[in-house]
């Protein structure tokens, strides 16, 4: 009986299963253009559990909230899939806006971590029982939470863009001159700023273990020591800050901390209309930004129900891939950077990037922030001599330059011995902490999104997904060898198949038309698993819009990689993760 | 370096005898200080976000910035001449910024890169974004573009090459009889707050309090 769930567990009719297993705390969601189903928050930890034990609902992908601020209600909203591939479930549960509690799913599944204390800084909805609710991306004793629809900023104008002060009769104001300072700052009534405790980062402090007593050396009256890095740090990748308490050299316990370039992309984003967002989408993974691209488009699409045309499937997947290609050589050489081969791998690897920036250039007219994808296609066909120029580049300079690279570095020997064996992470820690892309796969979980649940046009290519088996530094590294060439696999086949004909379904516009409804669109960016959460009212402007970004949630686990290895290797580890800051703060 | 020709150099009003013209040069202190400046300004190493990347991109072997004497970022504040704010600055990160600042010896230079240095940018309205660097520190360079292309930034920099070579040590900052102030660093409050403004945010937030009394206690009033 065992046997057979094992060889066909896609075709378990959970849905029934659930709701009859809870019949009483588990309904469908009915609301038009609304998925999964809606639990009890009494129940929601036994539901989860047996979602995650029974189900095979391992992965936690995404957790968000919603506040549906007419109907007085905040919703969050669970994403899980299966390790071994397929379609998800989505659950969630509904809370009063006042005095929002939910039970904390970290015992279920650790990679909440991170998102519930995000919710919580965002959206001031607290989890019982969380090990450590405290706000994330903003500070301790920030007036309010910001992700809430009544919650106003200091320069707020309208409810939606465009602005009538700036449309259709086009005055400009300046949001500057209407604000008593002159900046963007609001006090709440009745403050004394002479009476304020600036917060001393005592809560942060305070959830570091601090044993105090070293332990293995009792006779040695020894204290560990607490170690910032950062916010400004020349290895850690941005504006990112790590607090580790050290005993001796060795990691004890360690913090990240971040919010220090929160851009508040999902409050903008969710007074933009749809396409506005688009751009604004290249800034969350600046390396990366057609891949970003990418998981909004389809997002978007799977609300209006069009599909992009043939072409322009080719091209999406030419310039995700080549992304792709850009973010690992750029990755590979700022991790050598970070273990003290300062700068000459790194050279190497931005001269293969500037080509590909230069193939970006062309098509889109930028270098970085492409802001290339349409709903229904893509902005524009190729120019003259494009495609040529990426097939010298995928098929003669790149392969052999990959080849030097992996000849120069992989067996150097003292990356070697910086990087085997460091930062391990096992798979099912990498599992359950929510890992993704390619820290999921270097610990020898074959998950790939383009391969777990195939979209756009993915399924008609033949490759491999890249998979390493110890979890460790080196393994995050080869990893990315492998996977550049997994993906210029993939150009070849898509340079050579790549159809004539439009690149966009009907004609270009400003305003696009998006039913009322959820979805939730997810790509395998160069970081890991890029999920968009988009919720529409039938507006011009979408309800919710989340990003469900891998930088950020990687770095769930990057403790448990860190403890008992040397601080040194912090920066090591760090760079193997591979962080953006732009998408891990948003 | 048109700015090393010895006709630049020199000082017009002196003449120099003939057999001495190739040993000898008269200058200006103001012109041999600020040439040997304007060619030596060290960066800080500091990226805030993508501009960053672009930043990098200057530094690295295609655009290489070392080419007008800056190749050497320098990680700590205390061995910098100069700051380029690449990216988005946000209330969360300013202090850091401005105590940063305050850490560079004189004479320093700030490069703001970019739209969201500049003036906010993209994410100007954002509850967690300061509306441009020069709100808390002197910006000498403003760089458009979001992000500048590497061009862009070679350009803002010779800018400000240009900039060094007006300067004169009778009326520079550093060489006044007054000490300089350290700049104020903000406090993270509800909001971000500056030192300097604690009386005027008190008074804002007093008003604010009781035109809220007033709404509550008589509606009629605001209707």
């Amino acid at each position: 009986m065992s046997d057979q769930e094992i060889l066909e567990p896609t075709e378990v009719v959970f849905d029934d299963d659930l709701t009859k297993r809870f019949p009483d705390h588990v309904s469908y969601d009915s609301r038009k253009g609304y998925k999964g189903f809606i639990i009890d928050t009494k129940k929601l930890y036994e539901v989860a559990a047996v979602l995650r034990d029974d189900m095979g609902y391992d992965f936690l992908s995404s957790v968000t909230g919603v506040d549906y601020f007419p109907e007085e209600t905040m919703e969050v909203v669970y994403h899980a899939y299966k390790s071994i591939g397929g379609p998800g479930v989505e659950f969630k549960v509904q809370i009063p806006r006042e005095n929002a509690v939910v039970s904390s799913l970290v015992r279920v599944y650790p990679g909440a971590d991170l998102q519930e204390r995000e919710i919580w800084d965002l959206y001031g909805i607290r989890f019982s029982d969380h090990p450590d609710l405290r706000r994330i991306l903003m500070w301790e004793g920030f007036a309010g939470h910001p992700l809430r629809k009544d919650w106003t900023e200091a320069y707020f104008e309208d409810e939606g863009k465009p602005f009538k002060s700036r449309w259709p009769e086009g005055q400009v104001t300046r949001t500057e001159d209407e604000n008593p300072f002159g900046k963007n700052v609001e006090y709440p009534a009745g403050f004394r700023p002479d009476t304020w405790v600036p917060d001393k980062d005592a809560l942060l402090y305070s959830s570091l273990t601090r044993s105090g007593k070293s332990k293995d050396w009792k006779e040695l009256n020894t204290d560990t020591i607490v170690v910032n890095m950062g916010p400004q740090h020349p290895s850690t990748h941005g504006v990112f800050r790590i607090v580790v308490e050290l005993d001796g050299e060795k990691i004890v316990s360690l913090k990240p901390v971040m919010g220090y370039l929160h851009r508040n992309h999902e409050k903008i984003g969710e007074r933009n209309t749809f396409l506005q967002n688009m751009p604004f989408t290249d800034r969350l993974d600046y390396l990366s930004s057609m891949s970003n691209n990418f998981g909004y488009a389809l997002a978007v699409e799977e609300l209006m129900g069009i599909t992009p045309p043939e072409r322009a499937e080719y091209i999406r997947v030419i310039m995700a891939e080549l992304t792709r290609i850009s973010n690992h050589v750029f990755a590979i050489g700022m991790f050598l950077n970070d273990l003290g081969a300062f700068f000459t791998p790194s050279l190497y690897a931005i001269e293969e990037r500037e080509l590909i920036l230069d193939i970006f250039e062309a098509v889109s007219g930028s270098r970085m922030m492409c802001n290339y994808f349409r709903f229904g296609g893509v902005a524009r066909d190729f120019p003259d001599g494009t495609l040529e120029k990426i097939r010298n580049l995928i098929f003669d300079r790149l392969p052999r330059r990959i080849d030097e690279l992996d000849i120069y570095l992989s067996s150097n020997e003292i990356i070697r011995s910086r990087s085997e064996g460091i930062g391990v992470l096992t798979p099912e820690q990498a599992i359950a902490f929510s890992a993704a892309g390619p820290i999921l796969r270097a610990s020898g979980v074959p998950y790939d999104v383009r391969r777990a649940d195939p979209y756009s046009i993915y399924d008609r290519f033949d490759f491999d997904v890249a998979v390493r088996y110890h979890g460790d530094t080196y393994d995050r590294y080869l990893i990315r060898i492998d996977e550049i060439r997994q993906s210029l696999r993939i150009l070849k086949q898509a340079v050579n198949d790549i159809p004539e004909g439009p690149v966009l379904t009907g004609k270009q516009q400003y305003q696009v038309r998006v039913p009322a409804g959820e979805s939730y669109g997810r790509v395998e960016g160069p970081k890991g698993e890029l999920g968009f959460y988009v919720v529409s009212n039938g507006k011009p402007n979408p309800w919710r819009y989340h990003v469900r970004a891998p930088s950020f949630i990687n770095l769930t686990g990057f403790e448990s990689m860190c403890v008992g290895n040397k601080v040194a290797d912090v920066v090591a580890i760090l760079g193997s993760v591979d962080i953006v800051l732009g998408e891990t703060d948003r | 370096m048109s700015d090393m020709k010895r006709q630049n150099l020199n000082s017009t009003k002196y003449d120099i005898p003939p057999e001495l013209e190739s040993q000898v040069s008269i200058t200006t202190i103001d012109k041999i200080y600020n040439w040997s400046r304007r060619n030596s300004l060290w960066p800080l190493m500091f990226g805030l976000a993508c501009c960053a990347i672009e930043m990098i991109c200057t530094a690295a072997s295609r655009y290489d910035f070392s080419r007008f004497g800056m190749e050497v970022m320098r990680p700590s504040p205390r061995q910098s001449d100069m700051m380029i704010v690449s990216g988005t600055v946000t209330k969360k990160m300013i202090p850091q910024i401005v105590r940063l600042y305050n850490q560079m010896p004189e004479p320093k230079y700030v490069v703001a890169m970019g739209a969201c240095a500049s003036g906010g940018g993209p994410f100007k309205e954002g509850y967690n974004v300061v509306s441009g660097v020069d709100k808390y520190i002197p910006v000498d360079v403003y760089i458009p573009g979001c992000p500048p292309t590497p061009q862009a930034l070679l350009h803002g920099l010779i800018t400000l090459q240009r900039k060094i070579d007006n300067q004169s040590i009778k009326t520079v900052r550093w060489y006044q009889k007054e000490p300089i102030d350290a700049i104020p660093i903000p406090v993270l409050g509800p909001d971000i707050m500056n030192p300097n403004e604690f009386g005027d945010i008190e008074e804002f937030s007093q008003n604010k309090l009781s035109e809220t009394e007033i709404d509550e206690s008589d509606p009629e009033a605001v209707s």
